[in-house]
């Protein structure tokens, strides 16, 4: 392992009580991304997001990851203390990045000016199984609960996926067993995208991977 | 907020019907602020293409920021037309105020830097 985890101690400050703190499912995010490194580098990125940043971890790793390469990082959370919580991550953890942070659900309102652009898209879901009415908040439920089969936040932003990803777009996302990821990859599968879970962890109860999709012949 | 962030927003109003009038979002009280920032010219040169240059253009000019009115021929070796493109891009930020659209007149506010372009359940 090259690169440290970036410095997120600040996330413990009461400001901050409602950001999800980096746990398993971002770690495992981490080494996934690194374990691309290379390729990514190759790709040479300039547009990355990633929707639902909470501490901004992910984010800051990104841009060191990335380093030299002056990409464009652009993070949006519904939780508005996760925005400010991104905005001190990345701030503390320097990299030629250029980082933009924006309060939307998902992309929306970035979402038409991004079509097609998007070099890098990482999305760490609110993926636990809850009762469907746990979802609807954007505080700290926010960042975990996920509905039926914990998939209900995800699925709404999957069929938007196939236009935002540049020809040369990668899509990272976390799940765990009960998000049946093999219907994940079906479903982009039907858009020409090419899924396979690269990295998979038992964390505790949970069951993590991380699915990385491609388009076909990309 | 840059101006690279407001030059990727665009209204998501779910009534909103004046599609050529979402983009881009008026300034409205404005508090406007320079902060130098290193100058990245592979950075400026790979973003040129990402960026609306017209939306870019209006927008500066309600700000009371010069930029160039055309992209030039070469702009990797322009190095006036890269320094107006970093300072107007990079180094402006937009602390407070907010951003309305001029289809709907829906107002999108932005507090300490951040926009919140979250909308109500009724207006998504």
């Amino acid at each position: 392992m090259g690169l440290p985890t970036p410095d997120t101690r600040h996330i413990s400050r009461p400001e901050y009580a409602s950001v999800y703190e980096p746990a398993e499912d971002t770690y495992l995010l981490l080494d996934a991304l690194e374990n691309d490194r290379t390729e990514l580098q190759k790709q040479q990125p300039t547009i990355c997001v990633e929707i639902g940043s909470g501490s901004g971890c992910v984010a800051a790793f990104l841009g060191q990851l990335l380093d030299p390469l002056p990409t464009l990082i652009i993070s949006t959370d519904i939780n508005p203390a996760a925005v400010d919580a991104t905005m001190e991550t990345v701030a503390r953890n320097p990299s030629r990045a250029v980082f933009l942070q924006c309060r939307t659900r998902f992309l929306q309102s970035l979402d038409s000016r991004l079509r097609g652009s998007i070099d890098i898209l990482v999305f760490n879901p609110p993926y636990v199984v809850t009762p469907t009415a746990e979802i609807d908040s954007t505080d700290e439920a926010s960042a975990w609960a996920g509905g039926k089969h914990g998939r209900e936040v995800l699925d709404q932003l999957l069929p938007q996926i196939p236009q935002l990803l540049s020809p040369s777009g990668r899509f990272y996302l976390v799940v765990i067993e009960q998000n049946k990821p093999d219907d994940i990859i079906q479903a982009l599968s039907v858009h020409g995208l090419s899924g396979e879970r690269i990295l998979s962890r038992k964390a505790g109860r949970e069951h993590l991977s991380i699915l990385r999709f491609i388009f076909n012949g990309a | 907020m840059r101006l690279i962030t407001h030059n990727m927003l665009k209204c998501h109003v779910k009534n909103c019907k004046e599609p050529d009038k979402q983009f881009p979002l008026q300034f409205k009280d404005a508090k406007l602020e320079q902060i130098e920032a290193e100058r990245n010219n592979e950075f400026l040169v790979r973003m040129l293409p990402r960026i609306d240059w017209p939306a870019l253009l209006k927008t500066t000019k309600e700000l009371g920021i010069i930029i160039p009115e055309k992209v030039p021929a070469n702009p990797a070796d322009d190095d006036e037309f890269l320094q107006a493109l970093h300072t107007a891009i990079l180094e402006m930020h937009v602390k407070e105020g907010s951003m309305v659209c001029n289809g709907c007149g829906h107002e999108y506010k932005i507090t300490k830097g951040i926009p919140n372009m979250l909308l109500a359940e009724h207006e998504i």
